[in-house]
């Protein structure tokens, strides 16, 4: 392996390898597959946040000219293994998925799918769903969790039951998990502490906001075959989900990865495949278009789910943190599987504690069913954390930086899950922080402050694979299912390029699909150029061992004896006698063991968790309560950069989704549980204008496993930003910010409520 | 239905070529420019003239393809980002956005361009200020605009 300063690929900003596809309009993406006699489908969703559905006549709309098919949740059969879960850091449960699907007894939430309608057009389509009958007997809705955590509240799901490691209980209700975690002594951490701070806080429902809608193509073969095209985050995850809910061999269930535009965490568990495939088999197997429209986007896909939040830290007077308590009520929608879990791993991830307590609840509502969002479960708790974080600095008069150095946790410190950290590098960034202009500048003027936060994500391990092809004349292919979010051909290409020691140029990378390539999970979770650098060194040293016994057959000596560097084989104890990769590529193929063909697979590796920081200077204008952005820097420990622009893009678009989480973007709901602003004009996401330019400054401590020491870069940034700005908030206007988001409204008020401020 | 509603012809150009193709009246010119001539490069992301994804130029104009009829561009030159490159030779805004890293997912990328290309054609030396307003049509969710700017002032520094 290349020591650092040797690589030729690894580290360097090579230009993305789609980038040509992607700027002429020739990428193709989901909406983009046209078929023969394709048709078009049209989903009936409800209006209703929460409704029974008596009866369903559909008479009408079949009987439209050029209608070919009609479904609703009849046409789905019964999954046989109603105990499978599926997704990546944000599970749903096959019965739930089935009834996600389309509703079933009940319409969940407001733009729950009620049937669907393929035509020879969409036009078609979107008439009949019009005359498609549904007689609903509407119920309360349940608006948030601390409503449907009330006695009153209506039951979404009669069967649902606390799952709880406590008494086992009695009674129906919308909380779906309760966990508890945590470490240590509270009552002595409290005593121990000279300060305690205590707050809560809420945030909303907001959007991944990928501006690609949810899009595919369905088509059952003669023989059973199910091809699907989709732009999903996962093919096998995809080809797992249907085959489960369909009923459906996998070898008859291929999935091919369209190019995908965005997913952040919201393309994970199926939505319209399943929906298109009935009506290609209803229809007799014709191919079925399916896209969703922005205001389908909105209602009917998982958004990030929104929390309510209670924190509590007590510290002694030298800034020593003596007890974090957090209590935690996460919105899952309308079926169990908020992102409880990932938010107690991030919520004191960055602070050294031994008296922790950790409460979380997994509650249901009358909203979409949540799907993953940029470090899932971990911008909520962050904002809550980093704002408590900010108040304890200040009581023990302590600069916020100072604070977090104090206190900051090691290798070896525990998380809060109680395990040990393996190599981090939160005090180098920390380090970094303390020495940089954003930081050690004046920022002068009047309403103006300067904020910090610091956050955590521990990253999602799983399986990956992929296998590489050296071709006759040498050039390599390197086959792989993990689909391309923004960048892996490109950062496959590097390593694949850096461990077999040859031309980057001579490296493909294709993404294909579930039957063409070895078994991959979905790419989410920060995991992808992660997990494949030593899939791709595993794949790569497969096939240089493969040439190696090409090369020994023909240098007549045995394979252990021969050594591989910079596209030149030799023999160990005579130098001089060697061949070229490209002559061992070309006899590869009628020779020996024939055509080589090395495979990586990586299936359990420690977690490489990773740490960001954002340093914000704000400007709130006291008579309007809008903030404006003036600077924005984000720090990072990525371990190792393996593209360092593509690094710092991930980071970039992070923060900006935290920074309209934090100041714009939430779903208004009225008090029918209606959504009010399903649409990009009402659904405030920043423009280039909101924005000043995003700085990063990045820190590479090496994690503890992999070739290049690389850590997951996706996720992490979203956490820092609500809690940075809040802060700078306060230190702008002696204000501080408990809901998000901090739109003008609320940070009007909350200047009004508060004696106009400081 | 459609049935009922003859469909009438639109005569244009697109990307330099003449085009002359039957309508529905009501199809919008980003329906027409995909689904009748499979031109996919221009994107459908809010069907309501938020995102920017379909920009596209008419006559010098950055529009957003699914806020036009498609028989409103009767007449008129309608250029896509299928229709920017010469040949081989892409613009100078599709080489600067692959330079700097200014695309992740892609998806926003050829109505960024677009409207890029009609901004700077009246506007050759922006400000950073002037450039974020008059991109400020076109939404992006990977980048945080970031690198886009960068690559579009890149040029105007040329």
């Amino acid at each position: 392996m290349a020591t650092v300063q040797d690589r030729k690929y690894v580290g360097q900003s090579i230009e993305k390898a789609d980038a040509l596809e992607r700027v002429t309009g020739r990428a193709q993406y989901g909406a983009d597959v046209f078929m023969s006699g394709m048709l078009y489908a049209k989903a009936l969703r409800s209006p209703h946040a929460h409704a029974r559905i008596k009866s369903i006549d559909t008479s009408k709309a079949e009987k439209v000219e050029g209608v070919k098919a009609v479904i609703t949740h009849k046409d789905l059969p019964v999954p046989s293994d109603t105990a499978t879960s599926f997704g990546g850091e944000l599970m749903i449960a096959l019965k739930d998925l089935q009834k996600l699907t389309m509703a079933h007894d009940k319409a969940l939430f407001d733009g729950h799918t009620v049937a669907v309608v393929a035509a020879t057009s969409l036009d078609i389509a979107e008439y009949a769903t019009s005359l498609i009958q549904v007689d609903y007997e509407v119920l309360p809705p349940v608006a948030d969790v601390v409503s449907a955590m009330d006695d009153s509240a209506a039951l979404l799901h009669e069967d649902l039951f606390t799952k709880t490691l406590g008494e086992p209980p009695t009674k129906a209700s919308n909380v779906a998990t309760y966990l508890e975690d945590g470490r240590g002594d509270m009552d002595q951490a409290w005593n121990d502490a000279d300060v305690v701070v205590e707050d809560t806080y809420d945030t909303l429902m907001v959007h991944q906001g990928y501006l690609e809608p949810q899009a595919c193509v369905a088509r059952v073969d003669g023989d059973g075959t199910v091809n699907i095209w989709t732009s999903n985050q996962g093919t096998y995850n995809v080809q797992r989900q249907l085959s489960a809910l369909l009923d459906l061999p996998q070898d008859k269930m291929i999935v091919t990865p369209m190019e995908i535009g965005g997913g952040f965490g919201g393309k994970i568990y199926t939505i319209l495949e399943p929906l298109a495939i009935l009506l290609s088999k209803k229809s007799g197997g014709a191919p079925v278009k399916m896209v969703m429209d922005r205001n389908e986007v909105f209602r009917g896909t998982g958004p990030g789910s929104p929390a309510h939040l209670t924190v509590k830290v007590g510290a002694k007077n030298d800034g020593t943190i003596t007890g974090c308590y957090v209590r935690m009520v996460y919105d899952a929608g309308a079926f169990p599987g908020s992102p409880i879990a990932g938010a107690t791993v991030v919520s004191f991830g960055p602070y050294k504690c031994e008296n922790m307590k950790l409460e979380a609840f997994d509650v249901v509502t009358n909203k979409p069913r949540v799907q993953a969002y940029r470090a899932p479960g971990g911008t909520p708790v962050g904002f809550a954390v980093e704002t408590v974080m900010d108040m304890v600095a200040e009581k023990v008069g302590m600069d916020p930086l100072q604070f977090r150095k104090h206190n900051a946790v090691v290798e070896g410190d525990l998380m809060t899950n109680n395990r040990p950290l393996n190599s981090i590098g939160l005090t180098e960034m920390l380090d970094q922080i303390e020495k940089h202009p954003s930081w050690t500048s004046p920022l002068e003027g009047p309403n103006r402050g300067r904020g910090l936060a610091v956050g955590f994500w521990l990253g999602a391990t799983l399986t990956s694979s992929s296998v590489i092809m050296v071709h006759a004349d040498g050039t390599v292919t390197v086959t792989t299912g993990q689909v391309d979010l923004t960048g892996i051909r490109t950062t496959m290409k590097q390593m694949a390029a850096e461990e077999l020691q040859i031309p980057i140029e001579d490296v493909n990378v294709r993404v294909v699909d579930t039957n063409s390539a070895p078994y991959t999970d979905l790419s989410a979770g920060s995991r992808s150029t992660w997990t494949q650098s030593i899939a791709i060194q595993r794949a790569a040293e497969n096939a240089i061992s493969q040439m190696k016994a090409h090369a020994a057959e023909q240098l007549k000596v045995e394979p252990e004896d021969v050594e591989y560097a910079d596209r030149r084989f030799w023999v160990r104890n005579d130098p001089e006698q060697a061949m070229g990769w490209f002559d061992v590529a070309r006899n590869s193929v009628r020779r020996g063991e024939g055509p080589v063909c090395g495979e990586g697979s990586v299936t359990r590796v420690q977690s490489a968790p990773t740490f960001g920081a954002n340093v914000v200077d704000v400007e709130v204008d006291p008579g309007t309560g809008k903030v404006k952005l003036l600077r924005y820097t984000c720090f990072q420990d990525v371990g190792c950069a393996i593209n360092p622009v593509q690094v710092e893009g991930q980071i970039q678009g992070g923060a900006v989704q935290g920074i309209g989480w934090s100041l714009y973007e939430y779903y208004h709901y009225d008090d029918k549980g209606v959504m009010r602003n399903p649409s990009l004009l009402d659904y405030r996401m920043p423009t280039a204008l909101d924005l000043p330019m995003i700085d990063i400054v990045l820190t590479e401590k090496p994690a503890s496993e992999g070739p290049y020491g690389a850590r997951g870069v996706g996720e992490v940034p979203i956490v820092p930003p609500p809690g940075a700005i809040a802060n700078a908030i306060y230190q702008a206007t002696g204000v501080r910010m408990n809901k998000l988001p901090m739109t003008p409204e609320n940070v009007f008020w909350a200047l009004k409520d508060n004696g106009n401020g400081k | 239905m459609e049935q009922t509603i003859r469909k009438a012809p639109l005569q244009c150009r697109v990307n330099g070529e003449n085009v002359e193709v039957l309508v529905k009246p009501w199809q919008t010119l980003l329906e027409v420019l995909r689904d009748e001539l499979r031109l996919t490069g221009t994107k459908e992301g809010c069907s309501n003239g938020n995102c920017g994804a379909c920009t596209v130029i008419i006559d010098g104009q950055a529009v957003d393809s699914c806020l036009t009829l498609g028989l409103e561009a009767d007449g008129h030159e309608v250029t896509t980002i299928e229709g920017l490159a010469d040949g081989a030779e892409l613009h100078p805004v599709q080489r600067a956005f692959m330079e700097h890293g200014a695309l992740q997912c892609g998806f926003c990328t050829p109505g960024f361009i677009m409207s890029a290309k009609a901004f700077l054609d009246k506007h050759p030396n922006p400000t950073e200020t002037e450039l974020r307003t008059g991109i400020a049509g076109n939404l992006c969710r990977c980048t945080g605009y970031d690198k886009i700017i960068k690559a579009i002032m890149s040029i105007t520094e040329k």
